[in-house]
């Protein structure tokens, strides 16, 4: 066995999966990976299955060192500089640090969550079928929190597999696609067109639990109170201040807004990666679109491991070594701050 | 079908969930709906199906779009919402022990004054009454009451509070509330119970379902200490009662 230990991390980083699935029912959420195409993409790299538990780094950097012999690891999602003791490493490739080599990533350049896979996944005791973090509730494993320098994981010890790149398809820059409802008719036709065809921009007051949108004030037909009912992930929900609250993957499992609109499940993770401050647009689809979108979703991670390619075969992403040299980092919406998405009860 | 209610709606929550909407409002009977919805899909589940949440007066049903398309499920789901509500089966009854007032429940007072009557009278009024767990939600365990008596219904707090202690018994509106967890609140809390509708590694984790009823009695503060220290080692502490 080898260690990985955590020398620096920052804020809203935890150990996250696919979620935790099936205690919706007693108020218990899913938690899981914000991007869950991106967690897939690093575990497979190290040939772990898509959702396995990995380390999902916040917006700001973090830094791993390997103890005890070599740890195998690879890294998806947001991109940022990276290197392993003064040699740059590239996103989307998976690397492998000799005992007492330091992996050090910087600050997420667009996008907010980069995941770190290890190879043969982190150990833990699953609850409900899960290793995630959900702090509110006391749960995940190894570590029931935020994660914090001097933490450390152990891990299988390198395999000695050669290197991996992903390929993965261009992030699409398109609008964020949602299907109406539940609640669409507690808002007036002027009031839908105005959330659907205006610029939103998520406030920096954001956190797993949503994503707090700024843009133009929805107001409802009927007031803001309804009888509690379920969310999903992506539940848009309007509050009294009309301002609204996108749910993410910490969401409360019951909520007392109307819901104006829901983010399609293949575009979720896309809109978890949009920073704090940039302008972007709601599309409405068709449920037939949004379903279809949703198959094509689940079967692109399910081939993922067919985009891999040996990382022989090219050099160093140069367009990420160049990016890394652009001013100013887009800090993203992610930030160490809680609020409280609902005041329920 | 009773008249009382319109039929059933579906509205899509997105393209993995739907809701089965029984009316718009707190209502016994789309409870009743909702609780026998959710009973039928266990017991007969559809296939794409993947969870099932109960409250007040919807069922919120996840699926997968990849086994089962929007429509077919639908329809289904509707047949299935349609039908008479079969007759009432045994329900378990939890007898949950609370520590009123003091420390515990420090808005009793207030709510006696606000009530024109004692604080006694308050927790006899509390305690004489007929609960169901109409539905869990917000935090792991939170379990949301019907049956509240008419008298103690009051509109909830003017500012909530970010914080209320973990056990916390409370009233807000027509709603009572048996909560685990340290959680934010706007309701008026009377008291507190060792009991633990939530408790890792306890066999169960979760203790009460939607469906439950529930009945509450007083237990002096000292009584309280003791159960808490029995519940934090893993006894269930409340009573249980198959009716």
């Amino acid at each position: 066995m080898s260690r990985l230990v955590i020398a620096s991390i920052g804020p809203a980083s935890s150990v996250q999966d696919g979620g935790r699935h099936g205690a919706q029912r007693y108020g218990l959420t899913v938690s899981g990976a914000m991007d869950r195409l991106a967690l897939a993409a690093a575990n497979t790299l190290v040939g772990n299955a898509p959702f396995a538990a990995a380390v999902e780094i916040g917006p700001f950097g973090a830094s791993f060192t390997a103890r005890d012999g070599a740890v195998r690891v690879a890294i998806s999602g947001a991109p940022r500089n990276a290197d392993i003791a003064g040699r740059a490493v590239a996103i989307d490739t998976s690397m492998t640090l000799k005992d007492g080599e330091t992996l050090t990533l910087g600050f997420a350049r667009g996008g907010a969550f980069t995941y770190l896979a290890i190879e043969g996944g982190i150990k833990g005791e699953p609850v409900f079928g899960s290793l995630a973090v959900n702090a509110r509730a006391g749960l995940g494993s190894p570590y029931p929190r935020p994660l914090q320098a001097d933490d450390e994981f152990t891990v299988d010890a390198a395999s000695g597999a050669p290197e991996q790149r992903i390929e993965l398809p261009k992030p699409s820059t398109g609008p964020i696609r949602v299907l109406l409802g539940p609640q669409d008719d507690e808002f007036d036709d002027a009031n839908k067109a105005l959330f659907l065809d205006s610029e939103w921009k998520i406030s920096a007051t954001s956190d797993r639990m949503g994503y707090r949108l700024e843009g133009p004030a929805i107001k409802h037909l009927h007031g803001h109170n309804i009888v509690s009912d379920g969310t999903v992930n992506g539940s848009i929900q309007v509050p009294g201040n009309g301002a609204p609250i996108a749910l993410m993957m910490d969401r409360g499992t019951s909520g007392g807004y109307p819901k104006i609109a829901t983010v399609i499940t293949a575009d979720v993770g896309r809109l978890a990666q949009t920073s704090a401050g940039t302008a972007f647009r709601f599309l409405e689809v068709t449920m037939a679109e949004a379903q279809d979108e949703a198959r094509k979703f689940a079967q692109a991670i399910r081939n993922l491991s067919d985009r891999l390619r040996s990382s022989d075969t090219v050099e160093l992403n140069v367009e990420a070594l160049s990016d890394a040299n652009v001013a100013g980092y887009a800090v993203s919406a992610v930030d160490a701050g809680t609020w409280q998405v609902t005041a329920e009860p | 079908m009773a008249a009382t209610l319109p039929p059933p709606r579906l509205l899509p929550s997105g393209d993995s969930a739907v809701t089965v909407e029984f009316s718009r409002t707190i209502d016994d009977e789309a409870n009743q709906r909702v609780l026998a919805l959710d009973k039928a899909l266990a017991a007969s589940p559809i296939d794409g199906i993947t969870e099932s949440v109960p409250t007040y007066r919807s069922l919120l049903v996840h699926y997968d779009p990849g086994r089962i398309g929007f429509e077919p499920l639908g329809e289904k789901l509707l047949a299935l919402a349609s039908q008479p509500l079969p007759p009432a089966a045994k329900t378990r009854r939890w007898r949950i022990p609370v520590a009123y007032g003091g420390e515990h429940g420090i808005d009793l007072e207030d709510v006696a004054k606000a009530l024109n009557t004692t604080p006694d009278d308050i927790v006899a009024r509390h305690v004489a009454g007929d609960y169901k767990v109409a539905m869990i939600g917000f935090t792991p365990g939170w379990s949301y009451l019907s049956g509240l008596d008419k008298s103690l219904q009051m509109s909830r707090r003017q500012n909530p509070r970010l914080l209320t202690p973990a056990g916390t018994i409370s009233i807000g509106g027509i709603q009572a509330g048996i909560q685990c967890l340290a959680a934010p609140s706007g309701w008026h809390l009377l008291g507190r119970t060792p009991v633990r509708t939530y408790q890792l590694h306890r066999n169960p984790t979760f203790l009460t379902e939607p469906g439950d009823r529930v009945t509450f009695f007083a237990i002096d503060h000292k009584t309280f200490e003791e159960q808490d220290r029995a519940a934090e080692a893993g006894e269930i502490v409340a009573q249980q009662v198959v009716a």
